[in-house]
């Protein structure tokens, strides 16, 4: 059997007095797409942000692909290859999407310790390239990140994950406060993950979009993991109930 | 052409520049020609670079999204410290190095107290004013009156060449290298990122603590610099020195479009500000105007600047040009 991509092992989060995450344990297989679902303040939002390396959990472990791994910072998720996009903290809006694409990932034509003179000729090309492979058609690659809808930000984030060849890409409530038709297309991003053989991991507490696109439903409430069942074998109805 | 329209929409320092050669214009016309002679360029171009370097390094701290509101008493301390140094003996090149070193320090500071514990930089920076100022006076009182040593190399800053000055150069040079660190490097990337959208940056790796800290050393550097500038050109260091220029470097910054809320603008615009500014004071004057009036115009500019970048921003946005794809 091959070996998982995530696996974390009794997960505890306490935040002054509360406790976040209780004896979580969760594994991802690899090119697996998840929904993870639950009220607010179930536990996801502290569960992702520790895979993304915002915050440090207090007890258990987390492999990726087999290793014992400790996140303590975003640069370290990514590096793993764990990218997480939010649903409003992504992207800098008064930026283009050619520096967008690239924050703190640039091209370099030459550095010295770390830093140095940007590649842009290649930051246009290859954010134009990775916009495409989403199939994404965007205005030039000058053009600001602010003037784009909110489908369309979260599809630019999606090309910059998929750019950086990241092998999970972990999206938080990116259905958020998006029409019907950008929402279709964010769902089909998430479903044509597979074919890149990345792994998703999808927050939503919309139940429809979440059986739309994913595998497998896992479902979160008071800090606890109450189900968890491949999507085939349970109904929206039946994932309401544990909630 | 729409295309065109956007462009200069989206870049309010051209809007400003514009504005300049407009305001130019028309005091040369009120001032029958005297604005533009000979001898009143060379006047606006003694104090002009110098307020224009220190409104460039508040500018890349504004674009980063901090403020600092003591650089005007950096610019009254640092000319202190380097002719106190002088005057105890010490050679003109190692305490001017020294006076930079103790600009980085106090920009490190201010940096590092707003941001380990949490506090607006507006305020950090408005204790540094005080704290500073206090420090230009006790420095000053404290032993033998500092003074500009006779020999101090009036050559590397000040000595004219033309109608500009040495110093005209020092701000064209820093400019282009603030330019280019905020355009064309990463750093610059990470700097906008950071002012632009703080969590963004965050969430995609951006050490933001460090980058700000960077902004503000480079901030309270070109501010002791300017300060340094002055004091060489008009060869006394005084206690008061710089009292209130901060105000006119925000305002410089504000009115070449570098928004308050950080990540947009361009430190060219900071420039143009300057200039504008210096234009409006010596045009009034040439064209006889009370000159009372001058921070009453200016007061009304950076209002009516801000309602037009933001005015402007919105509209370039509606235009929404195709470029193909």
């Amino acid at each position: 059997m091959k070996t998982p991509i995530i696996e974390c092992h009794r997960l505890e989060k306490w935040y002054s007095g509360v406790h976040a995450l209780k004896n979580v344990s969760l594994t991802v297989n690899r090119g697996e797409a998840v929904g993870l679902v639950g009220d607010n303040g179930a536990g996801k939002s502290t569960l992702i942000k520790i895979l993304s390396g915002v915050h440090e959990p207090d007890a258990g472990s987390i492999r990726i692909e087999g290793r014992d791994v400790r996140i303590r910072n975003p640069r370290q998720a990514m590096e793993l290859g764990l990218e997480t996009i939010y649903q409003y903290n992504s992207m800098v809006p008064t930026m283009t999407i050619a520096r967008n694409v690239f924050i703190g990932r640039e091209p370099l034509t030459w550095s010295l310790f770390g830093f140095g003179w940007m590649d842009k000729k290649k930051m246009d090309r290859e954010s134009v390239q990775a916009i495409a492979d989403v199939d994404l058609h965007l205005r030039s690659p000058e053009a600001l990140v602010g003037e784009l809808s909110g489908g369309q930000r979260q599809g630019v984030a999606i090309a910059r994950a998929m750019h950086f060849k990241s092998k999970v890409l972990i999206l938080d409530e990116p259905t958020n406060h998006l029409s019907v038709k950008e929402t279709d297309k964010v769902i089909g991003f998430v479903r044509d993950l597979k074919k890149q053989n990345v792994t998703g991991i999808f927050i939503s507490h919309n139940m429809q979009h979440v059986f739309q696109c994913c595998d497998r439903i896992v479902a979160m409430a008071r800090g606890e993991i109450v189900f968890d069942r491949p999507v085939g074998e349970t109904s929206i109805d039946e994932v309401h109930g544990y909630l | 052409m729409k295309r065109l329209l956007k462009i200069y929409m989206e870049r309010p320092e051209l809007v400003a520049l514009v504005v300049l050669v407009a305001l130019v214009g028309y005091f040369t016309i009120r001032s029958n020609g005297l604005f533009l002679s000979y001898q009143n360029l060379r006047g606006i171009l003694s104090l002009f670079p110098e307020l224009a370097i220190m409104a460039l390094g508040f500018g890349l701290l504004m674009i980063a999204g901090e403020f600092d509101l003591s650089i005007g008493s950096m610019f009254g301390l640092a000319p202190i410290v380097l002719c106190s140094l002088t005057t105890a003996g010490m050679p003109f090149w190692i305490a001017f190095a020294l006076a930079l070193a103790v600009c980085l320090l106090v920009g490190f500071l201010n940096g590092s107290i707003s941001l380990t514990f949490g506090i607006p930089s507006f305020i950090t920076t408005l204790g540094m004013l005080f704290i500073l100022r206090s420090l230009c006076v006790v420095i000053y009182q404290s032993g033998a009156a500092p003074a500009l040593p006779s020999d101090a190399p009036t050559w590397a800053f000040t000595d004219p060449i033309g109608f500009i000055r040495v110093s005209t150069l020092w701000m064209i040079g820093l400019a282009v290298l603030i330019y280019l660190l905020l355009e064309r490097t990463n750093f610059g990337n990470w700097a906008r990122a950071t002012g632009g959208a703080l969590e963004s940056a965050k969430s995609m790796g951006i050490p933001t603590h460090r980058v700000k800290i960077v902004c503000f050393m480079i901030c309270s550097l070109c501010a002791g610099l300017a300060g340094i500038i002055q004091v060489v050109r008009i060869a006394s260091p005084l206690p008061s020195l710089g009292d209130g220029v901060e105000l006119q470097a925000i305002a410089a910054a504000v009115i070449g479009g570098i928004a308050l809320s950080g990540g947009v603008g361009n430190v060219l615009g900071a420039i143009v500000g300057m200039a504008i500014i210096r234009v409006i004071d010596s045009g009034m004057v040439m064209s006889r105007v009370d000159a009372n009036w001058f921070k009453f115009a200016i007061g009304l500019l950076i209002m009516i600047a801000v309602i037009a970048n933001m005015w402007l921003a919105r509209r370039a946005r509606a235009i929404k040009v195709e470029t193909g794809a």
